[in-house]
């Protein structure tokens, strides 16, 4: 398949998803894969780049933005340079994280949703991140930090810039 | 060898690479499968072992396999899926499994493929599991460069692709139907059954879905047998069981052990005991979505037959502890949050009920409990229970919710009666 000019989709993007079109049956199958992907480059999927999505691959936008918005790890609004995704599940509820939570939300100055000024944190909660036997835990962007305590939160947080 | 799925393990050393696998006995599951068996009697050493899925619902697996259209007339491609999706809170057995033993997952893939002479496999991996991805992706590969998969694997005619698909969150894709739509670049809500997915599954084709750790035990059955396979275990359900435990013991962890251990044995042994300064409650056995059991339970041997027989499941074998500096109202509470956020909406009691449940016990929380606040939940859990909703997610929700009001009802009382969380 040859590199579309009419999408607004980069080459790069573009070969990206047709990569991951080899691997299905159909290439609509790929979506969950080119939301990824174009997130990969963007930061996050705006409605013009759900619209491109479609187009690529033969879809409406209205079935790509109901895959978009299904999906936790997909953001439909900007975010932040770093997401710190703090596991709110059982484990690490019952060893402690709401204070986690709270120590992040004073120091940040933000709420769960929000992205800090500087644009350098979004918080997000998230679902057991299955490494409840260092619990409490969190993951930041793809990095898992485990036996949280307010002072490795600290020391982890300077680390992304 | 009493440890066959973690015998290579040594997270020090991080997970072996293709020829240290090979070296200490690797891919000769997949040698004796595919050179000395048919594809039939793979199935039937499965089946025979005993082998129970161990995604959480305990289904026989050669059962299963035993669904799929063999033969010259059967539709293709056929596929194998490895459900790796790991969601459900408290667990984290099948992340050590991928982390540190990748080659065991993939031979472990190509011997079931061979079983049900599958085209296609793939690994649906969830997205936080970067080190898992990482470690089974350099896998693939050197499997591939010793054409171990591709074309007519080992010179005989069946050939077979393995892909990962990474997902985008969201636990329903845990359930099998709901995985397919997912692969399928859907949103993920799950299917109507019948039809089976091993008929009519991933894009209408035959499709088996296993979980990590139950494919993972394969490979060492075709090698060793069923009757070795069966005499790992101390009782009637065969084999051995990763069990975890999480929450105030001295030393939480995973541990792969003689499926129909004690819970004692697994608490007091090898998770260190509580906490000095706690005391144990209750526990919930195997993940989330299972009921609470408490202490006149500890001497329960841990397998699926006993644990059900004691009002509980046995799940994924990952307990998570109550103790009793911990409120249960609010370590429920915990749970339903995370069910009303994961429900994938399709099916009304669900979608709406669990965000009730969720607010009910946010209030009994926050001191603004209500007298029939009990009954409310109660009458949940009967509208939410077996046979109401659309999946199995619903029933799960409300497992630890039946049996935390069953055996903490009191404290639940307490919220009300004081106005306010007595452990806050
Ligand atoms: C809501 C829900 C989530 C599930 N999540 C998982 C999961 O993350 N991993 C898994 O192996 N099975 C999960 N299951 C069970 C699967 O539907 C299926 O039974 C299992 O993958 C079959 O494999 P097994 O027979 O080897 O256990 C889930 C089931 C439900 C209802
Ligand atoms: S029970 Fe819940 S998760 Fe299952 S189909 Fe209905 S709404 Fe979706
Ligand atoms: S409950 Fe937080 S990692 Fe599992």
């Amino acid at each position: 398949m040859s590199i579309d000019s009419e999408t607004m989709l980069s080459n790069e993007e573009q070969k990206e998803i047709q990569h991951e079109f080899e691997h299905y049956e159909t290439k609509q199958a790929a979506c969950i894969e080119a939301l990824m992907i174009v997130q990969k480059h963007r930061g996050w999927i705006s409605d013009d780049v759900v619209k491109d999505i479609a187009a690529f691959l033969e879809m409406s936008p209205d079935e790509v933005d109901s895959v978009a918005s299904f999906y936790n790890l997909i953001f439909r609004h900007p975010v932040g340079r770093n997401v710190i995704f703090l596991c709110d599940s059982v484990s690490c509820w019952v060893m402690g994280s709401t204070a986690i939570g709270e120590h992040i939300k004073q120091k940040l100055g933000i709420d769960y949703g929000q992205t800090t000024e500087d644009k350098r944190f979004t918080l997000l909660p998230i679902a057991c991140l299955g490494t409840c036997d260092h619990a409490p835990a969190m993951m930041i962007n793809r990095d898992t930090h485990r036996n949280l305590t307010p002072e490795k939160v600290d020391t982890v947080l300077e680390k992304y810039k | 060898m009493n440890k066959p799925l973690t015998k290579n393990i040594d997270p020090k050393r991080g997970p072996l690479n293709l020829k240290d696998y090979e070296k200490a006995g690797g891919y000769q599951g997949m040698e004796k499968a595919l050179k000395e068996m048919q594809p039939g009697d793979v199935t039937k050493v499965v089946k025979d072992s005993g082998l129970r899925g161990r995604g959480g619902a305990g289904f026989p697996t050669g059962v299963k396999w035993g669904f799929v259209p063999m033969g010259d007339n059967a539709p293709h491609p056929k596929y194998l899926i490895c459900n790796a999706d790991e969601m459900e809170p408290g667990t984290y057995k099948d992340r050590l499994l991928m982390e540190q033993d990748p080659h065991l997952l993939v031979e472990s893939m190509i011997v079931s493929g061979y079983a049900m002479q599958a085209d296609i496999g793939y690994i649906f991996l969830r997205a936080e599991y970067a080190e898992a991805e990482k470690a089974l992706r350099k896998a693939i590969a050197e499997v591939y460069g010793k054409k171990y998969l591709g074309g007519n694997i080992l010179g005989t005619n069946w050939s077979f692709e393995l892909y990962i698909h990474t997902s985008a969150g969201r636990y329903i894709c845990g359930e099998e139907t709901a995985l397919l739509n997912a692969l399928e670049g859907k949103r993920a809500i799950p299917r109507a059954k019948p039809p089976f997915p091993p008929v009519v599954g991933l894009f209408g084709k035959p499709t088996i879905v296993n979980n990590v750790e139950t494919l993972c035990s394969v490979p060492h059955i075709v090698n060793n047998g069923a009757i070795w396979y069966k005499d790992l275990s101390k009782t009637d359900d065969a084999g051995t069981k990763i069990y975890g435990v999480s929450g105030k013991v001295k030393k939480p962890g995973l541990w792969e052990l003689p499926m129909g251990t004690t819970m004692r044995e697994i608490i007091e042994e090898h998770a260190g005991g509580m906490q000095d300064d706690v005391k144990f409650r209750g526990v919930i056995p195997g993940g989330a979505s299972t009921d609470f059991l408490v202490e006149e339970h500890y001497d329960l041997p841990m397998d699926y037959n006993e644990v059900q027989k004691a009002g509980s499941r046995l799940g994924t074998g990952t307990m998570i502890i109550l103790d009793d500096q911990t409120c249960p109202v609010g370590m429920v509470h915990s749970l339903e949050k995370f069910f009303a956020r994961e429900s994938c909406g399709f099916c009304t009691p669900c979608r709406d009920g669990l965000p009730w449940v969720e607010k009910i016990l946010r209030a009994l929380e926050e001191g603004e409990g209500r007298e029939d606040d009990i009954a409310t939940l109660e009458m949940h859990g009967k509208f939410l229970g077996p046979g109401n909703t659309f999946c199995a997610f619903a029933p799960g929700a409300v497992e630890p919710l039946q049996s935390a009001i069953k055996y903490f009802r009191d404290d639940f009382q307490r919220h009300i009666n004081q106005k306010r969380c007595p452990w806050r």
